[in-house]
């Protein structure tokens, strides 16, 4: 069944249509950081498809819809993701709220050193506005957690 | 079940790996610039994505122009008339001023002005990088967009194209912090240079003496040094100066004249010696 096969691709599709689509500027702030909880979701669930490699690769689709230095989001993307793949039997047995705490530490891992990098190879400073992400993300995961494990389910990913 | 036994690399390597190849293509495409032509290919192949991401703003602004009242077409008719008008009118008295000026500039032995050809281009997305300020617009390299060409809406300079892709092309604002235009005083002609700050609604203005002659409420033309952005174009007025003495220069603040944070169509620029534009601009004229 192909549709099996190609709907971990098409989740993360789908989560960079989600980052990439165009919003008010308002909104624009607050928006979570929807590749990054997919591909944590998926790295949870199944850490041995989805996982440092995948992320990268993500990360350079990533850094090319956004217009950055190539390389800037994978490197983020790798690292991140690499923490959740570590310790996944742990995270794992977390309930969802305490997940989401874990993810709220993730994300701002992953703002950080995007910030981080940028700030090596631009002049840019430093405003606390870049942490909304965070806060929209851990609001947003048991959401997600509660959509994709219903899609895992259903389609006996494993 | 076998998640003990991943195939692949052991995942510290993995990370390694993926981090090292990372910063070399960090370093490859930011400091040496590696990607110059490879990035167009790339632009196009993710272009889907952007399309398929504008998709359901499009079709929101679709409906929404369905349902527009009668009288407010009217109305809109009325005014775009009436500007039209106006313009036109204008428009008289600018081939009468432009043959002036190339005939004086002639006398000056001063290299005639060239003309531009213009091109409406429609917003396609805006980044939401919070990093840098960017935007995607709907022509690309089969419309003839170049890399470091002038990007205007109808109020001023907007910034320069950063990267072009084979149908949508991507558009540095002047508002990043990585981006400096060249421009000069309207009033007397200070040459300046004015860079982005970050923030969409100002600009910073550096190594300004305490001794130059602006003042808040200036309008700042860019200069045509560079050889980027023609001469003459509206890019900001300055709205503050702070002259303290004990820092090295004077802190001038700008706004930017376009409307960075609501823009919908803009104009790309082409220069070019040839009069076809002129005989174009002739030709717009009502006889």
């Amino acid at each position: 069944m192909s549709f099996r096969n190609y709907s971990i691709a098409l989740s993360i599709v789908i989560a960079l249509v989600l980052q990439i689509m165009p919003m008010p500027a308002i909104a624009d702030l607050y928006r979570p950081d929807w590749v990054l909880l997919v591909l944590s979701y998926w790295t949870l669930a199944l850490p041995n498809r989805v996982n440092v490699g995948v992320a990268f690769f993500t990360g350079l689709i990533l850094d090319i819809l956004l217009g950055t230095s190539i390389g800037v989001h994978s490197f983020a993307m790798c690292l991140c993701i690499y923490v959740l793949a570590a310790n996944y039997k742990r995270f794992r047995n977390y309930s969802v709220w305490q997940q989401s705490m874990i993810i709220g530490i993730i994300t701002a891992l992953y703002n950080l050193v995007i910030f981080w990098v940028q700030h090596l190879i631009t002049d840019i400073y430093f405003l606390l506005d870049y942490l909304w992400p965070v806060l929209s993300s851990m609001v947003i995961w048991p959401w997600l957690f509660w959509l994709l494990r219903k899609i895992r389910r259903q389609l006996r990913l494993n | 079940m076998n998640l003990m036994f991943s195939s692949g690399p052991f995942l510290p390597n993995r990370l390694v790996l993926s981090l090292l190849l990372s910063v070399a293509l960090i370093l490859f495409d930011h400091k040496l610039d590696g990607f110059g032509t490879t990035r167009v290919y790339l632009n196009s192949l993710v272009s889907p994505l952007q399309y398929l991401a504008n998709l359901p703003g499009q079709l929101l602004n679709t409906s929404a122009n369905r349902f527009v009242s009668h009288e407010r077409l009217f109305n809109d008719n009325a005014k775009l008339t009436h500007d039209a008008m106006v313009m036109n009118g204008q428009l008289q008295r600018l081939i009468f001023l432009q043959e002036e000026n190339d005939r004086l500039r002639s006398l000056l032995n001063s290299p005639v002005q060239d003309n531009t050809r213009k091109v409406v281009a429609e917003l396609m997305a805006v980044d939401n990088n919070p990093y840098s300020h960017q935007i995607v617009i709907n022509k690309g390299a089969i419309n003839g967009v170049f890399e470091g060409q002038p990007v205007l809406d109808d109020k001023g300079i907007v910034g320069q194209i950063m990267q072009v892709s084979s149908t949508n092309s991507r558009v540095l604002l002047i508002a990043d912090v990585t981006h400096a235009i060249p421009v000069r005083v309207a009033r007397n002609n200070v040459r300046l240079i004015v860079s982005g700050s970050g923030s969409l609604d100002e600009l910073l203005i550096q190594h300004v003496a305490h001794s130059s002659a602006l003042e808040t409420g200036d309008i700042l033309l860019s200069s045509g040094l560079g050889n980027i952005f023609p001469e003459g174009y509206p890019v900001a007025t300055i709205v503050s100066i702070i002259r303290d003495e004990s820092r090295p220069f004077s802190q001038v603040r700008a706004k930017p004249i376009a409307q960075l944070d609501r823009l919908k169509y803009l104009l790309l620029l082409w220069s070019e010696r040839t009069s076809e534009d002129k005989q174009a601009v002739k030709e717009m004229i009502p006889k």
